[in-house]
């Protein structure tokens, strides 16, 4: 038995409300469910499926973007709280020829990622915790990946990863 | 970076060429399940029981059925009438007294009962997931609660039975080895050391939830499957062959980007197999992905064994007998291969690295009102290895010997060796890996470290793990014998171009493991071409022709060889179009370095030459050579691979916190030759670290009462993450595998069935205790440092 059963005709039909934000460099706009997330228009409405979906309660991380210059977990917000907002997502990271940001050629030299699908949240917040401690060293980089969970690699060569890049040896490269 | 498309001379195997599927993993290019979008596309959401065991007296659609944008919604009874069959069991087991496992039904959607919280109960299509989810909620489903069976150590005979058919919920009472030369070893032993505990229940988590998207295609009635899945044709041939009596040539399973799988997505789940069903019936292709919390609730678990391990030893130590005794949970339904994880994959590997003469093990398999439980990374053998060297550790203490000096004097030292519980390992150098570690691991400057922790009011401990897995599943004739359902054979297709390039198809799949990098390099070496000139296909049965997956640490092992076999053909066949191109006999004709040569002469003709005759017989022997250059294999091995390691743990105890922390961690492996090493070592850290999170800190908790998961997010089961684990020290010791043509024996798994017995083994070191329970938590090991029950 339902206990929580809710009756839709009881409830105001859905509205959509006009949303208009900048995502990877590129002003978009589209009319939303109140209800939708911000992972959900940036992966349903606008096809951008690098960002990923990995949990329901704000704590794996693969959905991390950047909402006006900081890292966010785009499942725990509402996508009309970005209104007006400018978002990057992992697609952002890389230019049009294909040329990665060091952080990705950065994770490809020293195998920081296996079956790819924490790895574009991943990226974003060690983006974010190199911004923030341009010289946080091995602890504070594995602190600073609190907020991202990694099933494959154990970690050691993503921590690896963002030293490499933290370095500046490693190149940006297609 | 390791670039090595212009060095010539160069063999690709053993270089850490950098992975190729990494740039578009990097950029968001990767294409997993959910991000496949169909035209016409719904979304399918299920109904799942609230209750750990109930019946279901009725289910009233009528209001949900009228929700905005509900398409269509299904429920047990529609699945019935159909005549949809239930999910099978792929390993048959008999129990001791010859009668075969019960088998209770499996069905897609509930049928009666639900058996525990989260078995699934409807299925509604909408246009949209969130209509699906409001939709689901006006469902009236009226229950009648039943007594959940939770605890395993209680199931069998208790007076609730999870199915009604299999009273006292035992599923089959199994034994393996020679209990009478047990018996008799241990009446004449100076020594038994005696241990019981349990070995942990674990959620995979793979970071992709599972996911399916069904659609059927009216014009030639066929069905395409993507799904989040390690073993497409095995999928497909379960799903068509025993549920939906579909023609395997209807349907195309494809299992695209895969984002880790473990173990869990090995198996045949019933919402795959409703999608499939319901496409027809809707018309329009449905789309589910399980969000985490469903992921936690009907995901496979893993591990959940209770176990009594005793060794009978002479008066020195020498292991005389091996008794053991397990309870393991099935869950409430036998998933794909749940039957064989706690006998074939677990009682076989009971020898470990020793030469004990006796060993035998008795195996009560159980249902309870908890999600099934399958294969996860390691599948018995982490079970087995725990058993192993937890006990040899704890007789090392009894025994007051050095635990590195009791394994030393009981390590199999000739081979081959046939173990008294139905192996023979072909190959090892147990001695090597263990010297290597003890070096690497400066054992010889532990008591200092130890001294220096002491002097911090901190305790410190030492633990080692000699483990043994058997890889490369499998004989099929062996596994046959043993139950097996399949033939566990693989299949390679390497189709050359007119070009010259290469694609190569395999039926075993990467979710994760590399191997559009890995086998690219195999056949680089072999047919002496670049590795760009080499596409790597998996995960569609559309594309490859056949395949069993992925799972045991089998890929290289026997999915590589069937390549390799199929290479030869490729190479045999050029030999013989180079014959005729160099006016030479077949037999004089040598391939190496990419050219084919007439031996002892210059006479010679590149392979993309050979390549372009074959598709353009001007000058070509038709009257007795087909032309194309297309060669399939299959390659079915002839024994197990014999991965074995060292593994040694260093760990210091806060006794005012319980604060445990990893401060060295050595893993030596022999995996036979290694062709790419740096993507071995990210196997062997991601393996230690899920091993870890087992000892440490995970652990799912059910409600022995209500049977509600009590670990079923992020924020109660505790996942490893970077700041609770170190560095880890890796390296290797060789013993080529000597059954198949690259030498290699498998790595996936090693790192998770080494590590939990070297942390315990550290940890109770630490504390001076005789064992402590996984998941080792602050508060367990802060009782522990009290003396606190």
């Amino acid at each position: 038995m339902c206990r929580f059963a809710i009756d839709p005709t009881a409830q105001e039909s859905p509205v959509s409300v006009p949303l208009s934000l900048t995502v990877n460099g590129r002003a978009v706009s589209a009319d939303v469910d109140p209800r939708t997330l911000l992972v959900q228009l940036i992966r349903e409405k606008l096809m951008l499926t690098g960002t990923h979906v990995g949990c329901d309660t704000a704590q794996c991380g693969a959905c991390t973007v950047h909402l006006n210059g900081r890292a966010v977990k785009s499942c725990s917000m509402l996508a009309l709280q970005a209104q007006g907002a400018t978002i990057t997502t992992i697609e952002g990271m890389s230019a049009e020829d294909g040329t990665m940001h060091p952080m990705q050629a950065a994770f490809r030299e020293c195998h920081g990622l296996q079956c790819g699908f924490c790895t574009p949240g991943m990226v974003m917040s060690a983006v974010q915790l190199l911004a923030d401690k341009p010289n946080a060293d091995e602890q504070q980089i594995r602190e600073g990946l609190e907020g991202n969970i990694c099933r494959c690699t154990g970690y050691q060569n993503i921590v690896k990863s963002i030293q490499l890049c933290q370095s500046g040896k490693v190149s940006a490269s297609a | 970076m390791t670039d090595l498309s212009d060095v010539k001379n160069v063999s690709p195997i053993g270089q850490p060429l950098r992975r190729r599927e990494d740039q578009r993993f990097l950029t968001g290019a990767g294409q997993y399940t959910d991000d496949v979008v169909l035209p016409g596309q719904t979304y399918g959401v299920f109904l799942r029981s609230p209750y750990a065991h109930a019946r279901i007296k009725s289910i009233d659609t009528t209001a949900a059925s009228k929700a905005p944008g509900v398409v269509k919604i299904f429920v047990g009874a529609d699945l019935a009438e159909a005549k949809v069959g239930g999910l099978p069991c792929g390993w048959l087991i008999h129990s001791k007294d010859g009668t075969p496992m019960k088998e209770p039904a499996h069905p897609v959607l509930a049928q009666g009962k639900v058996r525990h919280v989260g078995d699934q109960v409807a299925l509604v299509v909408a246009e949209t997931t969130l209509q699906a989810k409001d939709a689901c909620e006006l469902i009236e489903v009226d229950y009648e609660e039943l007594p959940a069976v939770i605890d395993i150590t209680k199931a069998a005979g208790v007076g609730s039975s999870v199915h009604d058919d299999v009273p006292g919920n035992v599923c089959y009472d199994w034994s393996h080895g020679d209990a009478a030369a047990v018996d008799a070893a241990f009446a004449k032993a100076a020594h038994v050391s005696k241990l019981s505990f349990a070995n942990n229940r674990l959620i995979p988590n793979a970071m992709e939830p599972r996911a399916a998207n069904a659609q059927y295609t009216k014009h030639d009635e066929s069905y395409t499957l993507f799904v989040a899945n390690q073993n497409p044709h095995v999928e497909r041939l379960l799903m068509c062959a025993f549920v939906l009596g579909l023609p395997e040539s209807k349907v195309r399973v494809i299992a695209p980007d895969v984002g880790g799988g473990f173990g869990s997505k090995i198996f045949l789940y019933a919402e795959e197999t409703a999608l499939v069903w319901a496409s027809k019936r809707v018309g329009r292709p449905i789309k589910w992905t399980a969000d985490r919390s469903e992921a936690f609730l009907t995901d496979a678990h893993g591990r959940d064994h209770s176990t009594t391990a005793e060794l009978a030893m002479d008066a020195k130590g020498n292991f005389l007998a091996l008794r053991v005794q397990t309870i393991a949970n099935m869950g409430a339904y036998l998933s794909t291969f749940a039957s064989s994880v706690p006998t074939i994959l677990y009682a076989t590997l009971l020898a470990g690295q020793y030469k004990t003469p006796a060993i035998h093990a008795t195996v009560k398999a159980v249902f309870t009102n908890t999600a099934p439980v399958d294969a996860y990374r390691g599948a018995g053998r982490p079970e087995a290895t725990y058993v192993v060297e937890r006990i040899v550790e704890t007789a090392a203490r009894d025994m007051k010997m050095d635990p590195a000096t009791i394994r030393r004097q009981n390590f199999i030292t000739e081979f081959p060796y046939a173990t008294p519980v139905g192996l023979t390992y072909d190959t090892g150098n147990y001695e090597a890996h263990l010297a290597k570690a003890i070096t690497l691991a400066d054992v010889a400057g532990y008591p200092a470290r130890k001294a220096a922790s002491a002097a911090k009011g901190r305790k410190r401990g030492l633990g080692y793990s000699c483990y043994i897995e058997a890889c490369g599943l499998a004989p099929s004739n062996i596994a046959g014998a043993l139950g097996a359902r399949a033939g566990l054979f693989e299949a390679g297709e390497v189709r050359v171009h007119p070009t010259g390039t290469v694609t190569v198809f395999t039926g075993s799949h990467s979710h994760g493991q590399g191997h559009e990098t890995t086998f690219a390099q195999v056949v680089a070496a072999k047919l002496g071409i670049p590795v760009e000139n080499i596409e790597i296909v998996h995960g569609d049965t559309g594309r490859v022709p056949f395949g069993m997956g992925t799972y045991g640490s089998r890929s290289l092992s026997v999915g590589g060889t069937a390549i390799v076999k199929a290479v030869d053909k490729i190479i045999a066949k050029g030999k013989k179009i180079a014959a005729h191109l160099l006016e030479a006999a077949d037999t004089d004709i040598e391939f190496e370095n990419g050219e084919f040569k007439v031996a002892g002469t210059d006479k010679k003709i590149p392979f993309g030459s050979v390549a372009l005759t074959a598709y353009v017989p001007h000058n070509y022997p038709l009257d007795k050579l087909e032309p194309g250059l297309n060669e399939n294999a299959f390659y079915d091995p002839t024994n197990f691979t014999y991965p074995s390691g060292t593994y040694v743990c260093e760990v210091e105890v806060d006794p005012d916190t319980g604060v445990t922390r990893v401060e060295r961690f050595t893993a030596v492996d022999d995996f036979g030759n290694i062709i790419n090493p740096m993507i071995v070592s990210g196997q062997v850290h991601g393996g230690i670290a899920q091993g870890l999170g087992q000892a440490m800190m995970e652990g799912a908790v059910y409600d022995t009462e209500s049977g509600q998961l009590l670990t079923g997010s992020y924020m109660d089961y505790t996942m490893p993450r970077a700041d609770n684990l170190p560095n880890f020290t890796l390296a290797h010791t060789v013993t080529p595998c000597t059954h198949n043509p690259l030498g290699v024996k498998g790595c996936g798994e090693a790192g998770a069935i080494g590590s939990p017995p070297a942390f315990i083994n550290a940890l109770t070191d630490a504390l001076g205790v005789r064992d402590i329970a996984m998941p080792a938590t602050a508060e367990r090991v802060w009782r522990a440092a009290n003396n606190i029950a």
